[in-house]
């Protein structure tokens, strides 16, 4: 194990470090600590709950101490600047990054023990789009978690993989090669992998970046069903204006939780001037549009 | 007379068996490294076995061999070529630099190592004759009936854990993170991708050498890809065009004198792989030429 990183507060850190805005960190704040206050202890029942979660690269923390109960049967947004550690956060809670120290349960359990409860979406770039597979293809994917290693995928997956296309919308798309689908279709098809998955929390990487608007409203319009159908949602998201339409639950992330709670009340002025650290120009321009939108 | 042309007939067939056979495991390990696209590791490899081909002869004769034993020769190849992946791993992680990089920098050091021991045993007395600098540019004229049994073992094993793990090499190749994140174990998974191509590069040494077998692993992966646009098509094309260049390639230096065999193998699978970028049904480029003018007749 490497050595116990330093805080993020730290303004003599390495300059190698992968995030940017590190330095604009919001400061020993009393608003953490109130958002650790608001009750962030274990729950089993919380689909998704973290405790004292520090991830750091190269001994410099991409996210410190963070603490958070999602909610159950909601859809949550994780809102931060660039480098905040939004993915970082996601990809910690599915073991696919080593964490410096804290806890994560999905249902009061290790990620490890509860994968089949778990669905994910990266982000669309992480994966090349070139590859020779089709849409369907792709989407059977989500039924490997429950198939065997020498299983072959079967009628059985293969109906619920054209299911889980059809509600995205993609069903006619089905045998096309996905290098042929257009960008939102393809967010579409990662969707509908997971879906395939048949899981109860879903953690998205992204899924509404660089899709146009028919697209984010087809995919907003599903999550809002699997939340009809009791599961939870957590997406990671860049656009404040949508947030607030989107978002039973948020969370405002810099390295740090700076607040988390539900949307209407976490999502202040001042919250975000603090998440958004030094950014003013472009957060004030943001709290403008969001008031606009408020009155409107 | 008769019987001389009889032993060549019987010495073409062999080379050619053991030609397809590897050609076939070249395409299908091909597709993995270009699909896991890691292209450069199969060259980095190749390069790394030079190294140990040559420590493997020192070692030999220090203990009284001979250092002509086949087994010890290919024995160190494999050596080199593991040391050659390890220092990749050590040397991303050790200096953060990306994994073509890595790759690079092993290929070359590896090499250059490799090259300046093999000088100094042709310098030695014996060392001229070891045949060792065969290696570099293969000698598969040469090959004999243990040669085509080894061939098919590493071609019939390959087949069998691409067979066996498709699904999950698909996965892997497509999107590791996702691979992951739903409980495969990637290292291993990845582990058995990089034994398969140490097997097609140790294996392929001696058909067409260290330097040419990374044109062997690309260039049936690569023109199989321009043909088909499915993973399970693609895996058997590559094989089936890999094994014709192994079988034309020696056909065609077998019916001229002093046209060394691995060469013609490799440009036979170049040969294929053009009349693919020409002539592949939706990638080629006379169907993308006509179609993109077609597209502009309608607008």
């Amino acid at each position: 194990m490497n050595a116990a990183p330093v805080p993020p507060s730290d303004p003599h850190g390495d300059s190698h470090a992968p995030t940017h805005g590190d330095s604009h960190a919001p400061t020993h704040g009393d608003s953490h600590a109130q958002s650790r206050a608001a009750g962030c202890e274990h729950s089993d029942t919380s689909p998704l709950s973290i405790h004292a979660l520090t991830v750091a690269y190269q001994r410099r923390p991409v996210l410190w101490d963070v603490d958070l109960d999602i909610p159950s049967q909601s859809i949550v947004g994780v809102i931060g600047p660039n480098g905040a550690g939004k993915s970082t956060l996601l990809k910690a809670c599915l073991g696919l990054i080593p964490i410096s120290s804290g806890r994560i349960r999905v249902f009061g359990k290790p990620y490890e023990e509860q994968r089949a409860l778990v669905g994910y979406v990266p982000q669309r770039e992480s994966v090349d789009w070139d590859f020779p597979v089709s849409a369907l293809e792709v989407v059977m994917m989500g039924t490997f978690g429950q198939l065997g290693w020498f299983h072959r995928a079967g009628k059985r997956e293969r109906a619920h993989a054209c299911e889980a296309l059809d509600a995205v919308g993609l069903a006619d798309e089905a045998h096309q090669q996905i290098g042929q689908l257009s960008g939102g279709q393809q967010q579409r098809v990662f969707l509908a992998r997971a879906l395939a998955q048949s899981a109860q929390v879903y953690l998205m990487d992204e899924p509404f970046a660089s899709v146009d608007a028919a697209t984010e409203q087809a995919i907003i319009a599903v999550l809002r069903r699997m939340r009809g159908e009791g599961r939870t949602v957590i997406v990671v998201h860049h656009d404040l204006e949508t947030a607030r339409e989107y978002f039973d639950w948020v969370v405002l992330l810099n390295t740090r939780v700076v607040a988390a709670g539900p949307t209407a009340t976490t999502m202040t002025h001042e919250r975000l001037r603090q998440t958004y650290g030094g950014r003013l120009t472009l957060l004030d321009e943001a709290a403008q549009r969001i008031q606009k939108a408020q009155l409107g | 007379m008769s019987s001389s042309i009889a032993w060549l007939d019987y010495n073409t067939q062999v080379v050619a068996a053991s030609a397809a056979l590897l050609g076939a495991a070249a395409g299908l390990a091909g597709c993995l490294l270009l699909l896991r696209r890691r292209a450069l590791m199969g060259d980095a490899l190749g390069h790394a076995t030079l190294p140990g081909i040559a420590g493997a002869y020192l070692v030999s004769v220090a203990l009284g061999g001979t250092g002509k034993e086949q087994w010890v020769l290919l024995a160190g190849a494999a050596v080199g070529a593991l040391g050659g992946v390890l220092s990749i791993l050590v040397i991303r992680r050790g200096a953060r630099v990306s994994d073509e990089t890595a790759m690079a920098i092993v290929l070359g050091s590896f090499f250059g190592f490799g090259t300046a021991l093999l000088t100094v045993i042709q310098a030695t007395p014996g060392g001229h004759q070891a045949g060792l600098s065969s290696f570099i540019l293969g000698h598969a004229a040469s090959m004999v009936a243990s040669d085509l049994r080894a061939a098919s073992i590493v071609a019939f094993s390959c087949a069998a854990l691409v067979v066996l793990l498709t699904k999950e090499l698909r996965l892997l190749c497509f999107d590791d993170a996702f691979a992951r994140a739903i409980g495969r174990p990637v290292r291993w998974l990845d582990g058995v991708v990089l034994l398969i191509i140490t097997a097609v590069v140790i294996a392929g040494l001696q058909a067409v050498g260290l330097i040419l077998i990374l044109a062997l692993l690309i260039l049936p992966a690569t023109a199989a890809r321009l043909c088909t646009d499915r993973f399970s098509v693609m895996l058997p094309t590559a094989a089936v065009m890999g094994a014709v260049s192994g079988v034309g390639g020696t056909l065609v230096s077998a019916s001229a004198p002093r046209l060394p065999t691995g060469p013609c193998i490799v440009l036979f699978a170049a040969a294929i792989f053009a009349l693919a970028l020409l002539f592949a049904p939706h990638r080629g480029l006379i169907v993308r030429a006509t179609s993109s003018r077609v597209r502009g007749l309608r607008q």
